[in-house]
């Protein structure tokens, strides 16, 4: 029996901070970082939005295209590392949002940037093992980078999210493999506001070893080479790690564009590669295969393969594009204003 | 029913008076009333007063007021209903005595507003409006207002400077008034040009914050006859309420507590709009004035904005529109308005108001209002 | 500030929207009443609101009360939505000069405000201009 995706959808913020507009603040090469990592500029979440509040309205495109009310489905999975609350679930409140409760099952994820390809990978699980018909991955962030850290420039906010069921099925799942290791990259210590990294290990023995080891062990597994693909998406920490990533793999910059979002999106962490699928679902044609690699710090990746149905043509419209919502009147703002969004002003204590 | 009149009035200078208590300042402005009645005891008392709890952190005034009045064991009541609960302090009051339950009875207002600060005496006001419904949005009560405005400008093409001119007529009315917390005169310029609250209303827009307490003694009529003195008879006494949140009513450029209120008022008193001398009006807002103008039928719906503009308002003007300087000059002491009102209007009607002394004024009508229009109580007082 | 229990009352209102509809004269209420304004019916179905309308009135607040500090200056309106049913909500990601009596907006899901840095955070609705 077919599993698949049978409805997705996307949430983006309008605010956008220009990566020039950061570096002036700290004195640094925004060239550098521009074309070096290949960002532009990244969305911004106003103080209202959140985990949350950015996830109700992606599952709520999610069940639109999928045409079933909100009381059918089995579980909501998010995935994120900016949970509102350190203690207390973001599914309820999205689940009861969506009209999901009380039969319901709800566990909200965190792997770094690999938690939303997670929660898609549990929710797709469960329903492949016949214990609900419909459940929801979400992958959602408002990620914090520290004040002057080189993840200011790109940790932005979105959210992706995609009901699983059999029937009416939009892109069926061909393949799954996941790959990790322990492996401090990044991390966030308990009570600590902004992550920590560690530099330039972050890169070979981290985000590629994962990313590459996880592409081609799920080609192996599905015994398909880049040319069985028409899309591919990996996860974007920036513009430049998905590009190359995609190269040492094999998939021409035309099967990636599409889903690379990154250089006006930023990193939206557990949000990234399952927003560029979504991306992708909004242009893919009947028959089309989508390869997609996540990954997350600590570290692992999770790896899909996709084949689009006919079912697409009928779903696309019945929500707001992911690109079209990246192009909606973006409203810019300068650092300050950020700084105030993000919280990163030292006011007198209430 | 028996005919009921107002033989004594007391209120002492409003603002923020720090070095005085809710205890100090209500008394002062009750013994006032008392002595200027000529009465030597009160018979029962009532209070108006929105929050003590949230001001003061005091509730329980009754009892508390009236041990302070030395009146000990009479019967007291607190009268809530917002920023109307002064007029309907007084309506309890006049019901009182007009059903023969009490002879001599003190009616009278306190707000302390002062002793919390600017957040919480916003919140405090707040409270008037649905808190889950309106507040919850983070509204305010200029806020509230200020979407009235909005709606007036757009429908009926009320201008900035319209609502500008009341702020202005009633500063200068205010400072003919040795009690009014902001005596001073502003221009329509100066109101344009004052800090921004709550767009289109600016500060200058706004009724202050304010310390201080009125009180009146109410009798009925055939005892104030036999006291001599001047008489001032209450010849209507009405009230209406409208639903709590400003989205649920079906225009929201009409009071219509305030309307149903001055219609059976009108019925009571025998008289319209245009058997008044002038008026006390509730404008806590500039925009509030022109609505209730409209809504007391004294100007055409949609037309208040010329009402202050024009001059028809001003003391001098075809219906001066108070002459108190109001809740903008006067200053707002939410609970104590409504009181206040009575009596400058029984000040009025003696002819006792010195430089803001309305001419012939022969009757006069008080409105007070609470929240965005919910609860309106509107009194016709006349020379007997 | 709001308690969790009065805020957790009110959830199907600020999730979900969720009305009731008097079923003698059709009167849509929100939040959901006992008895009917307009013809004192004491029967209602549960309907949900519209999710888009027009905005009837608005304001900008520059002084905010106490908990939406930081916020302020913000747009609050009341908006019709296209079942005729009136709401106060805050307009967000627009900047107050676009705004005008008329301006199409929709419904969409926020954190409206919360009860300090410790407290329970509290979600609902907003207005965000359509186009």
């Amino acid at each position: 029996m077919d599993v698949g995706i049978v409805g997705y959808g996307a949430y983006v913020p309008r605010h956008r901070i220009k990566v020039g507009e950061i570096a002036k603040v700290w004195g640094a090469d925004a060239p550098a970082y521009e074309k070096g990592l290949m960002l532009r500029e990244k969305s911004v979440p106003t103080p209202d939005q959140d985990t949350i509040t950015m996830s109700v309205e992606a599952a709520r495109h999610a069940l639109e295209r999928a045409g079933i009310d909100g009381s059918r489905v089995g579980a909501i999975y998010i995935g994120s590392e900016s949970h509102p609350y350190a203690v207390k679930p973001s599914g309820t409140v999205v689940a009861e949002a969506l009209g999901a409760t009380p039969e319901i099952h709800c566990a909200d994820f965190e792997f770094a940037c690999k938690a939303g390809s997670e929660g898609m990978f549990v929710a797709l699980s469960l329903v492949k093992a016949g214990q609900m018909d419909y459940a929801l991955g979400i992958g959602a962030d408002t990620s914090q980078g520290a004040p002057g850290d080189a993840l200011e420039y790109s940790a932005s906010a979105g959210a992706a999210a995609f009901v699983f069921g059999t029937k009416d099925i939009v892109a069926v799942c061909e393949h799954t493999y996941a790959f990790m290791t322990d492996t401090p990259d990044f991390w966030r210590r308990e009570y600590q506001f902004y992550p920590r990294h560690a530099g330039r290990f972050t890169g070979e023995p981290a985000y590629f070893k994962h990313v590459l080891s996880c592409g081609r062990g799920l080609m192996e597994r599905a015994n398909m080479e880049p040319e069985d693909f028409q899309w591919a998406v990996f996860h974007q920490p920036n513009g430049k790690f998905p590009m190359r990533a995609a190269k040492e793999l094999g998939f021409p910059k035309e099967k990636v564009e599409q889903g690379w979002l990154a250089p006006t999106l930023g990193n939206t962490y557990s949000g990234s590669s399952p927003m560029g699928l979504t991306a992708i679902l909004d242009v893919a044609k009947p028959g089309d295969r989508i390869f997609m690699v996540s990954y997350g710090s600590g570290s692992g990746s999770d790896g899909f393969i996709w084949r689009v149905t006919d079912r697409i043509e009928a779903v696309r419209a019945m929500a707001p594009h992911t690109r079209a919502q990246l192009e909606d009147r973006p409203i810019y703002i300068d650092y300050g204003t950020y700084a105030k969004f993000r919280g990163k002003i030292r006011k007198l204590a209430d | 029913m028996r005919d009921v009149a107002v033989i004594g009035v007391g209120m002492n200078r409003w603002g923020e008076l720090w070095e005085k208590s809710h205890r100090t300042i209500w008394t002062e402005a009750a013994l006032e009333a008392i002595d200027d009645s000529g009465v030597d005891h009160v018979d029962a008392m009532y209070v108006g007063c929105m929050s003590g709890g949230l001001f003061m952190g005091q509730e329980h005034l009754g009892p508390l007021l009236a041990e302070q009045l030395g009146m000990g064991p009479i019967p007291a009541t607190r009268v809530e209903s917002a920023c109307a609960s002064g007029g309907l302090a007084f309506r309890q009051a006049y019901l009182a005595v007009a059903s023969g339950a009490h002879d001599i009875v003190l009616a009278t207002g306190l707000e302390k507003m002062t002793d919390v600060d600017g957040g919480a005496a916003t919140y405090a006001l707040s409270t008037a409006a649905d808190q889950e419904y309106e507040c919850y949005h983070g509204i305010t009560f200029p806020g509230l207002y200020a979407m009235m405005a909005t709606a007036h400008m757009h429908r009926y093409g009320t201008t900035r400077e319209e609502l500008a001119e009341v702020a202005a007529k009633n500063h200068a009315h205010g400072s003919l008034n040795p009690l009014a917390q902001f005596p001073m005169k502003v221009t329509a310029k100066q109101v344009m040009e004052s800090v921004k609250v709550a767009d289109p209303l600016r500060i200058l827009d706004c009724s202050p914050i304010t310390d201080g307490a009125a009180a009146v003694v109410v009798v009925p009529l055939d005892m104030a006859k036999k006291m001599g003195g001047p008489l001032v008879r209450v010849a209507a006494s009405a009230t209406a309420t409208d639903t709590i949140a400003l989205h649920d009513r079906e225009d929201l450029c009409w009071i219509g507590s305030t309307a149903r209120a001055a219609e059976e008022a009108y019925r009571q008193a025998g008289c319209g709009p245009d058997g008044l001398s002038f008026c006390e009006v509730h404008d806590c807002f500039t925009i509030a004035e022109v609505m209730v103008i409209e809504a007391l039928g004294l100007f055409d719906r949609g037309q208040g904005g010329k009402g202050a503009a024009s001059g028809a308002t001003a003391l001098g003007g075809r219906i001066p529109i108070n002459p108190s300087g109001g809740l903008k000059s006067k200053g707002h002491p939410v609970g104590a308005t409504g009181i206040a009102q009575i009596r400058e209007t029984v000040m009025q009607l003696r002819g006792d108001c010195g430089d803001r002394q309305v001419k012939n004024a022969h009757r006069g009508l008080t409105q007070n209002m609470g929240g965005t229009g919910a609860s309106s109580v509107v009194h016709i007082l006349e020379r007997a | 500030m709001i308690g969790s229990a009065r805020y957790w009352r009110e959830i199907p209102q600020r999730y979900r929207y969720e009305a009731s509809k008097c079923t003698s004269c059709g009167k849509v209420f929100f939040p959901p009443r006992l008895v009917c304004s307009k013809c004192q019916g004491r029967e209602f179905a549960q309907t949900v609101l519209a999710k888009t309308g027009t905005v009837e009135t608005f304001t900008v607040i520059r002084v905010a009360p106490s908990g939406f500090g930081d916020e302020a200056p913000y747009a609050v309106g009341i908006v019709k939505l296209d079942d005729g049913v009136k709401i106060t909500a805050q307009i967000v990601d627009c900047e107050p000069e676009e705004l005008e009596v008329g301006t199409p907006v929709r419904l969409e899901f926020r954190r409206v405000q919360q009860d300090g840095e410790s407290g329970v955070l509290c979600y609902g609705y907003k207005f965000v201009p359509r186009v």
